[in-house]
């Protein structure tokens, strides 16, 4: 499983970052150094092991599906770099 | 009048509470050597002099009133990861440019409730993303340690360097910090400070900027073991806004510092000797087996088999969780917005201009881990994997160990811009090689000053304990630390 520059434009469009052309190789050098370091894992045998999904047995913590916090609306556009009547603005996404 | 910034944290506060000293007294004795020092060390991102001054006064008055908290009036220093309404809050990164949080942290509230005064924001690598400090938007921080007659800049490591610079150079009494392989120990290691990563779930995330939400803890650094315990009972504690917190008491840890370990079993895991490590890690950690024997405690050697693959197992797990909570970074919400021709080329290009290298190149490696196809032979594998690991710890201590001693790091601290690190960047990843196990088990992991190299930079050892035993690393670490008995400060050239 080797990174080629196709994948790494792929991979960049898919994380939203923009890859300049002249970067391209770089980043599948760096990628697919990473993924050879990480391919060890391959030979241990995992037949049977649960994947981990905490590190701490604990039962997920409920709460009444109630509102408890709310009507902030200006503080929470207060750091958008365009907002307006306590709206997010971004550009036109619908015809 | 003794210099205020050369008292421990707990001497601070024992002083302030005896009325030797004032807050304003302390705080300003730290705001001039924090002045006199930043240009060289940039460990402060940002000075906070004038709300500083006015806690150190609502602290003076409280201290007069004989109603103090257990930090009350004792000045530290705030990882730049830490949410502190309207204040600098940038994970050390461009994406965030002139963020101010609406909200604190559950870890501030917790100190400022206790008593304690905020200097400023600490320098860290750019989304606590890094082992030497040289990531963050702000420019790489310089170790206050130099090799003996060497005029070259060290790193302070990382993603803590911020936190670790400024305990070590004296610009604070302590410091907030944040572990998610390494970050807090490392650092703690290579500037001769103290620094714990509690048990995961020990202290709320709410507030602190994620990086890998199932790694990420924060703890303090600071001069000593008896500080570090202080510093990390008013910070811990049950939080309903994480889910991940535990509910559980906190012990006053300063309580546990000086209980020794006579009877104790300490682990040496013979899987933590690496090849090419430096003699005299080796001699070091020898040296502390020796020291923990001598008070009493009982060694065991151990097995740990699948060590070697955590770091590897992290290096998919991180990425992962880090893509999917960087996704919030979109020039919408906060921070920086590029313009573009529509949204996915206004999301493309914020994010290629707000991300520095490092963490571009762990979204990347995380979104393809991730990916349709990869997800069972990457992130699937490596959860088991994990599974593994913390088997591992498990059997050992199931068979009666109550810590386990290890090196803190492979190296001393190495030079800013280092060739062979800044060309390779699993070499630069090595360096959590001995902490990272501890993250991907969610274990408690303190790292303790307990020697030096030739050159003369500082050196640590690492105690990892059973899960919510804090309590056992800070009474061995003492233990280390009283053996040892070396004066870590360095030598002031700033």
């Amino acid at each position: 499983m080797s990174v080629d520059a196709k994948t790494v434009r792929r991979i960049g469009h898919l994380a939203r970052i923009k890859i300049e052309e002249s970067q391209v190789n770089a980043y599948a050098g760096e990628l697919n150094a990473i993924l050879g370091f990480v391919a060890q894992l391959d030979e241990v045998d995992v037949d049977g092991v649960e994947p981990m999904t905490s590190v701490l047995p604990m039962t997920q913590p409920l709460r009444k599906d109630e509102v408890n916090l709310g009507g902030h609306a200006e503080r929470i556009v207060a750091n958008a770099p365009l907002s307006e009547d306590n709206f997010f603005m971004v550009p036109k996404v619908i015809e | 009048m003794t210099d205020l910034t050369k008292l421990s944290l707990t001497a601070t506060r024992d002083g302030l509470k005896a009325k030797d000293f004032t807050s304003v007294e302390v705080t300003d004795a730290y705001l001039g050597a924090i002045e006199a020092a930043n240009p060289k060390l940039n460990a402060y991102i940002t000075i906070e002099t004038n709300q500083a001054r006015d806690m150190a006064k609502a602290s003076d008055a409280k201290l007069i009133a004989g109603n103090g908290g257990m930090l009350e009036g004792a000045p530290l220093g705030i990882k730049d990861l830490f949410a502190t309404i309207g204040t600098h809050t940038q994970a050390g990164s461009h994406i965030l440019d002139g963020f101010l949080p609406e909200y604190e942290s559950t870890i501030t509230t917790n100190l400022w409730g206790d008593g304690a005064v905020m200097l400023g924001k600490l320098n860290m690598d750019e989304f606590a993303m890094g082992s030497s400090n040289e990531s963050s938007y702000y420019g790489p921080v310089i170790n206050p340690w130099k090799g003996e007659g060497s005029g070259t800049a060290l790193v302070p490591g990382g993603s803590s360097g911020g936190s670790a610079s400024a305990v070590s150079a004296w610009l604070c009494a302590g410091a907030t910090a944040t572990d998610t392989g390494g970050s807090i120990r490392q650092p703690a290691a290579f500037t001769g400070t103290v620094g714990i990563k509690p048990t995961y779930g020990r202290c709320s995330r709410w507030g602190v900027v994620a990086f890998a939400s199932s790694l990420d803890q924060a703890g303090p650094i600071t001069r000593t073991v008896e500080d570090s315990a202080l510093m990390l009972t008013s910070m811990a504690g049950y939080d309903k806004m994480d889910s991940t917190s535990v509910d559980m008491a906190v012990p006053d840890f300063a309580a546990a510092v000086e209980r020794g370990v006579k009877g104790l079993t300490i682990g040496i895991p013979k899987e933590y000797h690496m090849d090419g490590m430096p003699d005299e890690i080796d001699v070091l950690w020898k040296q502390g087996i020796e020291w923990l024997r001598a008070e009493g405690a009982i060694i065991k050697d151990i097995s740990l088999p699948h060590t070697k693959y955590a770091l590897p197992a992290y290096y998919i797990v991180a990425p992962a969780e880090c893509s999917s909570n960087l996704a919030r970074y979109d020039g919408v919400k906060y921070g920086l917005r590029v313009a573009g021709d529509s949204i996915d080329d206004m999301y493309e290009l914020t994010r290629a201009a707000g991300f520095g290298r490092e963490v571009q190149r762990r979204g990347m490696i995380g979104t393809y881990v991730l990916s349709a196809g990869y997800y069972d032979a990457y992130y699937v594998r490596a959860q088991k994997v994990r599974t593994l690991i913390k088997q591992d710890f498990e059997k050992v201590f199931a068979d009666g160990v109550d810590a386990i001693l290890t090196p803190a790091t492979p190296s001393a601290a190495f030079a800013i811009g280092d060739k062979e690190m800044a060309a390779d960047p699993i070499k630069m990843y090595l360096n959590d090689i001995f902490t990272v196990t501890v993250n991907m088990a969610g274990l408690p992991g303190i790292a303790v000053p307990a020697g030096k190299d030739a050159a003369g930079l500082p050196l640590g050892l690492q105690l990892i304990g059973k899960p919510f035993d804090e309590e056992t690393l800070f009474a061995a670490g003492r233990v280390l630390e009283r053996s040892a008995a070396i004066d870590f400060s360095p030598k002031q050239w700033w």
